[in-house]
């Protein structure tokens, strides 16, 4: 038992001065080796008088322990330590400049095309395309512009063929395709947004190719009051949630009655300011219900079928939108200033 | 130009305050652009009391000019025809002139000049054209008060709308008995027409004339003799009017064929009858037919123009300009009224070709109404009568052979409601239709509406009521719904939905997406001509450099290139997908993309990773493997025009070229340029559904072999040998060394291959697969004299 003292003291004295991982492993083979003082220790058992045997074990139990939780303790510990002293060694300078992926950005009438896009499929819309070179047909005819009528002076076209080919001046001949397709048997939801291009000299507001989005929809007992509303869900999706709107009347050849679609101004809040030239209001889109001629030619009966066709122009919303001073920006494009797209647009107000 | 004074004439607008019936009148469709209310201060009439040369000029002229009772004042005036004794219109010191001209003491050529003898379009009231300059200052009639304010003196104190009216309306709006109609259904009052009677004199107009029509286009023409006129100045409230609504008044009998214009909308046309002779055709122009019109100059005729002819030879282009050999003058005494009507589009056309358009040809090319073609001729006869003494012969001659069937629209209030989704029942509706002034009956609540004449515009359909109704109504009312359709989702159709995706997938490869003109140079459509195909010209280009349609993108691409690179921009990614056209109106959609310097940029770590041919092409396959066609492609060594000789090749999918890639030939661009271009419609109808596939249940083995061979010989040579003798257990083949230099000779390299081999059936053995591998080895070494590396 005298022994089992010196032992005592001998190990509380030895656990102070470890603190390398060997002298650890060191301690552990002093103490719990094969040939360990503490296995020595315990072989002394059979030696001790009986009644002694039960106190000398637990005794033995108790220095085995403490030298075990130690041993853990400890080689936690140092593990701990060498391994941050490692990572502090590993210290970078995370203030450096990034390793630059690329980062790809849309045009910007592509941007505001899309945005249109996403929200009208989500109406039901789909998306369709049509030729741009294009048979008058298509372009004027059957769209209550027969050849001769002075509508067709003012949409100065690039004719390619005679008066049969042409570029086509708007996107309207898609509706045209569209209802032929559907043979006058399906209603029709759709949009086409395009290019288009009319003998315009180019400057920071004119551009003889310009871009339209063109809405049509065709079912039974549509109103112009349904086109308001169509209307006013795209202009606060494009333009905020306060947004308002208004019709004005307006007059185009495959639409009666016609309207243009004014929004309340985004930037006075109807004020009046530069943007909406002190007015309070911003033309954004031509509209109107579909001309029963134009039903007619293209084989929809204006007595059973009605509908709404609305024209915006991308130029003119991207302009209004981003704040853009020239139509040009667009087709030249500057890498400098088109970067700024390719992030995902803020929330509406 | 509207004068509201005039307008009055004919409708009670007393009461109303007109800048906000302007409010009104636009809500309702019609665009008051502006309300004019012209006054200005210190602008008087005067009288040159005195007029000499001036000593140091040729044309400048010293004038003392009466202003008041007791005043004259200097003026140093430049017009060719100032003259002493005549009475003008002054702008005194501190006048401001419309455009902000303020008048001020100065002096001219070292004369003191103390005001401004005016012009009328220095007032505002005349266009300013060459030929209102000519015309010099206006000269006021002489029973003016010297010293009266200029502007109420003209009459032009009162307020004149100026219209920016949508072409359907610009007929009937831009006259004053049409623009009062407007104003009768905003305000829901009944017009008035003016009075059109005269007393005839027992002669009959039959026995000095006949009247012949030889054309289809002239399905209306009446006329009217007038005799014994007495040519002077027109009393001042027609003077007054004619310069609110911008005409110059001439004599009464010119002025009252305008004044009739400016109420009907009808252009009238008088003929010096004693210059005439006894017959009147109206025919088709004969080809290269001459004519000498009232400004004097001579006109060569086509034969789609209409002329009036006294049976032989010209004398009016009908609708457009009238012949100097007929021109009423101060002694003409007896007068043919023309109130015709001509088809439109070929006075539009003559009228464009000669440039000559003047009020009379605007208005003819937009379509008259017949009832108002014979109303104003009466009004001229009413209007001479009283103010040039005209005695007016009994009879009319007439050619009448005008359409005149009714437009007539049946309906129910609810039709309307309908379109335009209101609700108004029949009794409101029967307000609105009164007020409109268009006639109805009405029967079972069904509307029978005959459409007045002066409506050219409106046909007779649903819609156009509509419109009629709603625009009074308000579209400022309407409430906003939505169509009541089903729910659907809507969709990308055809080539679009590929065309959406490719261009998303671009953008997360990190090109930028750019939008250029499809016309382009001569010089832009000769690069790049891979395709060979035939280009479209356009006949009437605006300029050369946008004068054909382009059949590849990539110019484009390289102007967007050099515009960024000229800004210091030196990673220029970009793509493009839009159409290109052939000669055949056949629309292709191409892909391109270009390339230029660093792809990943790290500045100082060095991890930059630079465009070369080998990105392009991961861009390329990217979007051919996101598409599906993974094992369907190659890239085949192929000369393409514009592309650098040896770096360039062809797309091949599935054995078609789909596309080009390669290095911009080094005489286009010097740097290093990379371009790819891909057509989308022959990419699109390769792409098939996707169809899962169980991950592979057996493990794989893997080969490395390393050949050398011949610089010539290309990675892809290798790879179809492997291919073929491997088979179907060999499943991937990968290229992971290319070497040449040291312990290799100078016309050799070495390629080396990551080959797995693998069955979906069953594991393979060691030495099935070794047997195979060595076969692949053999084949290699005999077929392209190659060597297996060692290792």
């Amino acid at each position: 038992m005298e022994e089992m003292k010196t032992v005592e003291t001998a190990l509380q004295k030895d656990i102070e001065g470890i603190s390398t991982i060997e002298e650890l492993n060191n301690f552990k083979i002093k103490y719990l080796g094969k040939k360990g003082i503490i296995t020595e220790l315990s072989s002394q058992i059979k030696s001790i008088p009986n009644e002694e045997k039960k106190e000398f074990g637990q005794k033995i139990n108790i220095l085995k322990s403490t030298c075990n939780n130690f041993y853990e303790e400890k080689k936690k510990e140092i593990e701990e330590k060498l391994l941050n002293e490692k990572l502090s060694k590993e210290s970078i300078d995370i203030t450096l400049p990034a390793t630059k992926i690329p980062m790809g950005s849309p045009n910007i009438l592509e941007k505001i095309i899309e945005e249109i896009e996403e929200l009208l499929m989500s109406m039901g819309y789909d998306v369709v395309d049509g030729p741009e070179v294009e048979e008058d047909r298509f372009n004027f005819e059957l769209l209550n512009i027969p050849k001769g009528h002075p509508a067709r002076d003012a949409q100065d076209t690039f004719y390619i063929e005679g008066e049969d080919i042409l570029l086509r001046s708007q996107t309207s001949p898609v509706q045209a395709r569209t209802m032929l397709e559907k043979k006058g048997m399906e209603p029709i939801r759709m949009i086409c947004p395009g290019k288009t291009w009319r003998r315009d000299d180019d400057d920071a507001t004119h551009s003889h190719q310009f871009m339209q989005i063109e809405g049509l929809l065709v079912d039974k007992e549509i109103s112009l009051s349904d086109l308001k509303g169509t209307f006013d869900v795209i202009a606060k999706h494009l333009f905020g949630s306060t947004t308002t709107t208004r019709l004005r009347p307006s007059y185009y050849q495959f639409t009666e009655p016609s309207v243009e679609l004014d929004i309340s101004c985004f930037n006075c809040k109807g004020n009046g300011c530069p943007i909406c030239k002190q007015t309070g209001w911003i033309t954004v889109a031509g509209a109107g219900m579909v001309h029963p001629n134009v039903l007619r030619n293209c084989g929809y009966n204006p007595d059973v079928w009605s509908g709404f066709a609305f024209g915006f122009g991308a130029e003119r919303l991207a302009m209004l939108k981003y704040g853009v001073k020239d139509v040009r920006t667009f087709y030249q494009t500057d890498l400098r200033c088109g970067k700024a797209f390719d992030r995902k647009e803020a929330n509406n107000d | 130009m509207i004068s509201l004074e005039w307008v009055a004439d004919y409708i009670d607008i007393k009461e109303e305050d007109l800048k906000e019936l302007a409010i009104k009148i636009t809500k309702a469709g019609i665009n008051v652009e502006k309300v004019i209310t012209n006054h200005i201060e210190n602008l008087v009439i005067g009288e040159i009391t005195k007029c000499i040369s001036h000593p140091d000029s040729d044309h400048l002229h010293i004038c003392t000019v009466k202003i008041n009772e007791t005043e004259e004042t200097q003026i140093v005036c430049g017009a060719s025809n100032v003259k002493e004794g005549i009475k003008v219109i002054v702008a005194l010191p501190n006048a401001i002139l419309p455009g902000g001209i303020e008048i001020k003491k100065s002096k001219i050529r070292g004369v003191e000049s103390n005001g401004m003898i005016c012009a009328l379009f220095e007032l505002g009231l005349e266009e300013k054209t060459e030929d209102n300059y000519n015309k010099g200052i206006y000269e006021v009639p002489f029973d003016a008060k010297i010293g009266m304010d200029a502007m109420k003196y003209l009459g032009q104190d009162s307020t004149v709308y100026e219209l920016d009216v949508h072409k359907h309306r610009n007929n009937d709006c831009y006259y004053h008995i049409g623009f009062a109609y407007e104003i009768a259904c905003i305000l829901n009052k009944k017009v008035t027409l003016p009075k059109r009677s005269f007393d005839e004199i027992e002669e009959s107009v039959e026995n000095h004339f006949s009247l012949k029509v030889e054309t289809d286009k002239c399905p209306f023409y009446l006329a009217k003799m007038v005799t014994d006129v007495k040519i002077k100045k027109s009393p001042e409230f027609i003077q007054k009017r004619l310069i609110a609504a911008g005409m110059r008044p001439i004599n009464n009998v010119v002025d009252i064929s305008n004044y009739v214009m400016l109420e009907f909308g009808q252009p009238l046309h008088f003929f010096d009858k004693d210059s005439l002779g006894k017959e009147i055709v109206v025919r088709d122009a004969k080809e290269e037919e001459h004519i000498i019109t009232l400004d004097k100059k001579e006109r060569i005729l086509k034969s789609s123009d209409i002329v009036i002819t006294d049976g032989e030879k010209p004398v009016c282009i009908a609708g457009v300009m009238g012949g100097l050999n007929t021109e009423v003058e101060e002694n003409t005494k007896t007068i043919l009224i023309e109130s015709a009507i001509f088809d439109a589009v070929s006075i539009r056309n003559t009228a464009s070709r000669l440039n000559l358009k003047s009020e009379a040809s605007i208005r003819y090319g937009k379509g008259l109404n017949y009832e108002y073609t014979q109303m104003a001729i009466e009004r001229a006869c009413h209007l001479l009568e009283k103010y040039a003494d005209a005695k007016i012969l009994k009879g009319i001659v007439k050619y009448d052979a005008i359409e005149k069937e009714e437009k007539v629209v049946k309906f129910k209030a609810d039709d309307i409601n309908k379109m335009l989704g209101i609700i108004i029942d029949t009794k409101e509706m029967e307000k609105e239709l009164n007020r409109l002034d268009f006639p109805y009956t009405l029967e079972n609540d069904t509307f029978e509406v005959t459409i007045p004449k002066r409506r050219l515009d409106i046909d007779p359909n649903i819609n156009d009521i509509a419109e009629e109704i709603g625009r009074l109504y308000g579209y400022h009312n309407l409430v906003s719904t939505l169509p009541k359709v089903p729910i659907k989702r809507g969709e990308y159709i055809g080539d679009v939905k590929y065309r959406k995706y490719i261009s998303k997938r671009l953008r997360a490869l990190g090109l930028n997406e750019i939008k250029t003109y499809s016309l382009v140079s001569t010089e832009m459509a000769l690069m790049f001509q891979y395709e060979k195909k035939e280009k479209i010209y356009l006949p009437n280009p605006m300029s050369m450099d946008k004068s054909i349609m382009r059949t590849t993108l990539i110019p484009s691409l390289i102007n967007t290139y050099l515009y960024n690179k000229a800004r210091k921009t030196e990673d220029i990614l970009l793509y493009e997908i839009s159409k290109t056209y052939e000669k055949n109106y056949q629309e292709d959609t191409k892909i391109s993309i270009l390339l230029k310097g660093n792809y990943v940029t790290s500045t100082w770590n060095k991890n930059t990773l630079k465009v070369d041919f080998y990105v392009t092409k991961g861009i390329i396959e990217d979007i051919l493997d996101s598409l599906g066609l993974q094992n369907r492609y190659e890239f085949q060594v192929k000369n393409i025009d514009g592309l650098h000789p040896k770096i360039a090749g062809a797309i091949v999918l599935d054995r078609e070229e789909i596309g080009i890639i390669g290095r911009v030939h080094p005489n286009i661009l010097k740097e290093e340029v990379y371009v790819a271009e891909i057509s989308l419609p022959k990419l699109i109808k390769k792409i098939k559904p996707i169809k899962f596939k169980e991950a592979p249940k057996y493990p794989s083995i893997k080969k490395d072999a390393a050949f050398i061979v011949s610089k010539e010989v290309l990675s892809c040579d290798i790879e179809t040998i492997i291919k073929k003798k491997g088979g179907r257990l060999l499943t991937k083949i990968d290229v992971f060394d290319v070497y040449e230099g040291e312990n290799l000779k100078s016309n050799e390299k070495s390629i080396a291959f990551h080959l797995t081999f693998q069955d979906e059936t069953r594991t393979l053995t060691e030495e099935e697969v070794m047997n195979i591998f060595n076969n692949i080895i053999l084949g290699v070494e005999n077929e392209l004299h190659a060597k297996l590396r060692d290792k």
